[in-house]
């Protein structure tokens, strides 16, 4: 959502402003002098360009002012606003991008200082033992530690997962619940159904996607990020889920929320921002999709006391917000971001009812820091898709986080030193790992340690393949590039570490650009316009210290830059890390034919991608496409820099010249009734009505959406079908009394010592003869000439006037004024203000309509030479004040009585009452449309679709000879306006009367369709049964119609071709007889 | 005219709605205060900002109309809100609206000044209490955090899915006007009342 800055309300979002086209694009002085050429040019010719355009816009939902804006169509940046008349500004610079990394000098007095390199452990520490057997967690959960983790020990859940009840706690994800209770499998594959078990612990799960069956169904959810709850009922998926067939009964609502800074992430580097801006009084929202705040900490286990005194810093101060289990999906214009709460999913069943699921936060940030991490990443080895294959941190994170041990016996694979780390932590808790195999010849420092605490280290190796039916049994292990000198180890667990990917996807929405960092071999942030910086393991800084102080520092800069003053946030001494270049690896050969797997979710493997390029393909958007890699709600988490990897491989060319594919929101998948919140049932669209509603629907009225409003569409009685209603509704305004209600219809009140001559310049009939106490009915124009709206224009006094429009077009309308008074005249003194709801109209329509109104308005002197056609009195109606016009859309005597829609109510049921002797009838718009068609009265909108000038419409009479000049006017010289076979408005007789002609039926000259093309003359444009007519009869455009009067042509219906005779459109009371009683 | 004194037969857009606003104000205990403020004057003024008519009208009206836009002016019981650059909306108490109008056109005299009664127009409701701010965010982008939409200022602006004017009332306690076409008026009462479930105690 862009900001578009109103030079008069300043910021809004670009939802309450209205485009306009090119700005400075001038009405003609004297468009007469025009060729048609030039005309044309003027009338549909606007430059298009790259770059800086000035372009008019309207703050319709504001302070409705036209201006101007100077807007870079490039990058929609709105380099410079000003009112209409002024100047266009000299050159406007647009915003240079800024880099998202702080540079170094920044960085260099937060670095922390290091304390001494951390011994290294002396041998493993004691093992937390797995227990097994007798005692009680362990029967039940064989593969939970007794201590370690973030659950809650003392609140056990129950859950069912493909129809077997399992234990887990409070503080579980599903997929840790799962692995306690030694279940790895969680689906099978989507294209080729192999078995495939959780392979992370977070978002970026590829396999472990499954379907909740209750409380409420849902599809694809990752088990990884499903917090679990008592009473889950959860099901395995191959690949596919299902979406519920009830409606969902959970409520769904949003939230904007403006703040100073936003930092997205509450790991290590984002609290530090956070804690750096807390107490500043600047308004900060920090979001994190976990529950807890802590990050990468959290997996660890590191550094959790630092993580509970900034949380508590930041749950106490006053201006900053803690989004907990909020995912920020998208990062949009103008810092917009766009983020889904969770607020009671974990609750399960006993989620209150008034409280929403899910929300959506529409966060406006001044300025942003993305502290949202790094994803690890995997390699494409022989059969690397066997349950018991994880990444390493997540097995570390289920350690720490959950107390499980995602296996017993593991093997690690890994191209960098954090595999390591994992492991030794892994270790300590009680893993047994066999090997770790680095496919680095010379693994440094970490290996050493790993060695002392009795790991084997496999220097120079990779893994080959693996074995398992379907749980991983054992793994093979190979010199890097060789297949001599195998090694089978058995491991029912498999970690993986190809290095990590930083969680770029936000920056990359915002319009950030990335790039290839060679020492961490992947793409990291690089420059973006917007007011974002990233810090941490998405900027690709994966040493914890740097990541801190990195953090405080973006932090402290982003509130200074909004004026508040920082402190420096207490960061937790992080002991200096040895450091072994990790090795850039994409694909390892492997037993031949056996599948080597870069998208796990969507089954492509390297031989997948080698057929896309064997094909041709060239960019990795053609791969994705033509493989499907990347796609899906992996969205390239954990396929992306692999696929892009393996691509550059066989293309021989370098990873960092092919890139990545493009990173769209949303982040992680959002439901779609998440993103409908409240708008949704009766709440989806605004539903307009009239002071007279609920009387309506007290009498059994049917209603008609005409725009937003609720029309009353006929009153049924009896059981009547529409078709009865409509004929005894029609046959009681022509032949007694009958009334309707006709609030709807536009109204605006226009004041000035120029009102008239701005109605001259807009209405193609002249307004400025009209007298005081009369009415006129007018048509209004586009420049094109083709008729836009239509109504009845009152002079009040001869400075004022009221307009009416049509229903659907009031605001256009308005809008039409304001665009000339405001751009084109600001000389006309002259002001336009919408009174649509400030007078109820009760349309009282028949030959018995005076009788009725003399006996309600006694003042009222009612007869015809008093009270002549299309004239208007004020006076008191049933006691309430009115304006009374004697205005007819139906050809019978009629009248609009205006009044105030406090009182409507009182005037409706007081006509009710005394027109009750003459049978008055409530008739809608059915009703409504029937008796205007058969006078021949177009409604615009139905009967014409801006294709259709005045003079088409059989109008000429209402398009002035003698003004110079109105909006429209040198249109009507044009070549195509005076074609004579234009279509003209005509009226159709079907040749047997009671044949009904749908509308939109075409109609052709011939009685048999000759071969196609077949050439048409027109088509229906309203089709209706007459009363009054004993009939049926339509309207329609015909080419050259008014010249083929008594013609017969065909109309095919079906597979008929139906014989219908052209008429006149005014098939009722051609005389006019009727109009005056 | 008649005059526009109110009787028993005037009804309010909301009337139907009253009770249901009452009963969200009760279950909300004091977080939430829902009401229409029915059949208040509303008076459209246009007039040249510049022009002598602007003093004129002041002077008439006892109330500076205000310059500075998205922000009002109260003295007397009448509230001056200011709708564009020479566009403003009068609101006081219900059935002065033809009191205005006059003594405006009358302070104007010859100067080009338009007066529009538009009281029946929109209607307002009320919504104060401590999570008012919370309960209009949900539907509106504007930032209404009260360092930047504090008393003294008022905005034209979406609320839900109508357009709405928003008034921030006197005291920062007493909460906010809400101003909305007659007929968006049952809409934005749902919609509102639908958002309000939120912090009804259950």
């Amino acid at each position: 959502m862009l900001l578009i800055p109103c030079p008069w309300c300043g910021p809004r979002d670009e939802a309450e402003f209205h485009y306009g086209g090119q700005a400075h694009v001038p009405y003609p002085e004297d468009p007469a002098a025009l060729t048609d050429e030039e005309w044309a040019r003027y009338l549909f010719f606007r430059d298009n360009p790259k770059g800086p355009f000035a372009e008019r816009w309207s703050h319709a939902a504001g302070c409705r002012r036209w201006f101007n804006a100077v807007r870079d169509t490039a990058t929609n940046e709105i380099l410079a606003v000003y009112r209409a008349g002024e100047q266009r500004p000299a050159a406007v610079e647009p915003r240079t991008p800024q880099s998202a990394r702080p540079t170094l000098a920044d960085m260099a007095p937060e670095e922390p200082q290091a304390g001494p390199a951390a011994e290294p452990p002396a041998g493993v520490q004691k093992a937390d033992p797995l227990v097994s057997g007798a005692s009680g967690v362990g029967e039940d959960q064989p593969f939970r530690l007794p201590t370690r983790g973030r659950i809650h020990r003392d609140a056990p859940l129950t859950f069912t997962f493909d129809g077997t009840e399992y234990q887990g706690y409070r503080g579980d994800t599903l997929a840790s619940a799962l692995l306690a209770n030694g279940v790895i499998q969680a689906g099978t594959s989507t294209k080729l159904g192999r078995p495939r078990g959780i392979f992370s612990a977070g978002v970026e799960e590829p396999n472990a996607v499954v379907q909740i069956e209750a409380p409420f169904p849902e599809p694809m959810l990752p088990a990884t990020t499903v917090e679990l709850y008592d009473g889950l009922v959860a099901t395995s998926l191959p690949g596919q889920g299902r979406l519920a067939t009830a409606p969902d009964p959970a409520r769904y609502d949003a939230v904007h929320a403006h703040c100073d800074l936003l930092v997205v992430g509450a790991g290590p580097a984002g609290l530090a921002a956070a804690a750096a801006a807390a107490r500043s009084g600047a308004r900060v929202i920090l979001a994190d999709d976990q529950p807890e705040p802590g990050g990468s900490l959290l997996g660890t286990a590191e550094h959790l006391d630092w993580v509970d005194e900034v949380a508590g810093l930041l749950d106490t101060a006053p201006d900053v917000r803690v989004l907990r289990r909020t995912t920020v999906f998208g990062h949009y214009d103008d810092n917009h971001l766009l983020a889904v709460e969770r607020r009671t999913n974990h609750l399960g069943a006993q989620a209150p009812d008034n409280v929403s699921r899910e929300r959506v936060w529409r966060i406006r940030a001044r300025r942003v820091v993305l502290a949202t991490g790094a994803h690890e990443r995997s390699l494409a080895f022989a059969d690397n898709d066997r349950p018991g294959v994880m990444l390493a941190a997540s097995a570390r994170a289920y350690a720490n986080r959950h107390g499980v041990l995602p296996g017993r016996h593991a093997v690690v694979f890994t191209t960098n030193d954090s595999a390591y780390a994992a492991a030794l932590d892994l270790t300590a808790a009680g893993l047994d790992i066999t090997a770790i195999v680095d496919t680095r010849s010379e693994p440094g420092e970490w290996a050493e340690r790993a060695r002392a605490a009795g790991i084997e280290v496999l220097a120079g190796h990779a893994v080959t393949g693996t074995e398992g039916a379907p749980r991983l049994t054992a793994v093979t292990v190979a010199p890097y590039g060789q297949s001599t000198g195998q090694r089978e180890f058995s491991a029912d667990l498999l970690l993986v570490s190809g290095g990590w990917n930083p969680v770029a996807h936000l920056f990359s929405q915002a319009g950030g650009k990335l790039r290839y960092d060679e020492a961490l071999g992947s793409f990291v942030p690089d420059a973006c316009r917007q007011a974002v910086e990233v810090v941490g393991g998405a900027d690709g800084v994966l040493d914890l210290a740097r990541a801190l102080a990195q953090g405080a520092a973006a932090g402290r800069r982003a509130i200074e830059a909004e004026g508040y003053t920082s402190e420096t946030p207490r960061l937790p001494q992080v002991a200096a890390q040895p450091q072994t270049p990790a090795m850039q690896v994409f694909t390892v050969p492997g037993r031949d034919g056996a599948p080597r797997f870069v998208d796990l979710q969507r089954d492509v493997t390297v031989d997948d991608l080698a057929r896309a390029t064997g094909a041709g393909m060239r960019s990795v958007e053609h791969t994705k496409r033509y493989t499907t890699a990347g796609t899906a709600n992996d969205q390239g988490k954990t396929s992306g820099v692999l696929a892009s990897g393996v691509v550059a491989e066989l293309l021989g060319v370098d990873v960092s010249a092919l890139g990545t594919t493009t990173f769209r929101p949303p982040y992680t998948p959002v439901s779609f009734a998440t993103l409908a919140g409240r708008d949704r049932g009766t709440l989806h669209d605004p539903v307009r009505t009239t002071a007279l509603h609920e009387w309506h629907v007290a009498h059994g009225a049917l209603f008609e959406n005409v725009g937003q409003w609720k029309r009353p569409w006929y009153y049924p009685q009896n059981g009547e079908d529409m078709e009865a209603a409509v004929l005894r509704e029609c046959a009681a305004a022509r032949e007694g009394v009958a009334f309707m209600d006709a609030s709807t219809l536009g109204k605006i009140d226009v004041q000035g010592p120029d009102a008239a001559a701005f109605l001259d310049r807009l209405y193609t009939n002249m307004m400025s003869t009209l007298k005081v106490g009369m009415i006129r009915y007018g048509v209004m124009c586009r420049l094109d000439g083709m008729v836009f709206d239509d109504g009845t224009v009152i002079r009040l006094a001869p400075d004022r006037f009221l307009v009416t429009t049509t229903t659907g077009n009031a605001a256009a309308v308005l809008d039409w004024m304001e665009e000339w008074l405001q751009t084109e005249w600001p000389e006309l003194r002259v002001h336009c203000t919408s009174v649509t709801e400030q007078w109820a109209t009760v349309a009282l329509v028949g030959p018995r309509s005076r009788e009725v109104l003399g006996a309600l308005a006694p003042q009222l002197a009612v007869e015809n030479e008093d009270f002549p056609f299309m004239a208007w009195r004020e006076t008191t109606v049933a006691g309430v004040a009115a304006r009374v016009c004697r205005i007819s859309f139906s050809g019978e005597l009629a009248y609009e009585i205006n009044v105030s829609p406090w009182e409507a109510r009182a005037l409706w049921e007081a006509l009710y009452e005394a027109g009750a002797q003459y049978g008055i009838t409530p008739y809608g718009t059915e009703t409504m449309h029937v008796l205007r068609a058969e006078k021949g009265y177009p409604i615009i909108g139905q009967d014409t679709d801006g294709t259709v000038t005045p003079q088409d419409l059989g109008m000429s009479w209402a398009v002035s000879k003698k003004k110079p000049d109105f909006i429209g006017k040198r249109s009507y010289a044009r070549a195509d306006t005076v074609r004579p076979d234009r279509k003209h408005l005509v009226g159709l007789l079907p040749e047997d009367p009671a044949a009904f002609l749908p509308e939109g039926t075409h109609l052709v000259a011939d009685s048999e369709l000759p071969a196609p093309p077949v050439p048409m003359l027109g088509h229906v444009t309203s089709s209706y049964r007459s009363a009054a007519l004993g009939r049926t009869f339509a309207l329609a455009l015909i080419k050259g119609g008014r010249d083929r009067i008594g013609e017969r042509l065909y109309a095919p219906v079906g597979d008929r071709l139906l014989p219908v005779t052209v008429a006149s459109p005014v098939l009722y009371d051609p005389e006019g007889a009727r109009r005056d009683g | 005219m008649a005059d526009t004194a109110l009787t028993a037969q005037h009804r309010s857009p909301l009337a139907d709605a009253t009770d249901r606003l009452a009963a969200a104000t009760r279950s909300c205990a004091g977080a939430l205060r829902l009401a229409e403020l029915p059949f208040l004057a509303q008076v459209n003024v246009r007039l040249d900002a510049k022009g002598a008519a602007a003093d004129a009208v002041g002077l008439a009206l006892d109330l500076a109309l205000p310059l500075e836009p998205n922000t009002v002016v109260r003295a007397g019981g009448l509230t001056a809100l200011w709708l564009g650059p020479d566009e403003w909306l009068l609101v006081g108490r219900p059935g002065i609206q033809r009191d205005l109008e006059s003594r405006i056109r009358s302070a104007a005299a010859d100067e080009p000044v338009s007066v529009t009664d538009v009281s029946a127009q929109r209607t307002t409701l009320l919504v104060s209490g401590p999570r008012a701010r919370d309960l209009l965010a949900h539907g509106c982008p504007l930032d209404l955090h009260p360092r930047v939409f504090g008393p003294g200022r008022c905005a034209q602006t979406t609320l839900g899915r109508a357009q709405a004017v928003l008034v921030s009332r006197d005291e920062p306690r007493a909460g906010f006007w809400v101003l909305v076409r007659s007929s968006f008026a049952g809409y934005l009462t749902d919609w509102l009342l639908d958002a309000a479930t939120e912090y009804a105690w259950s």
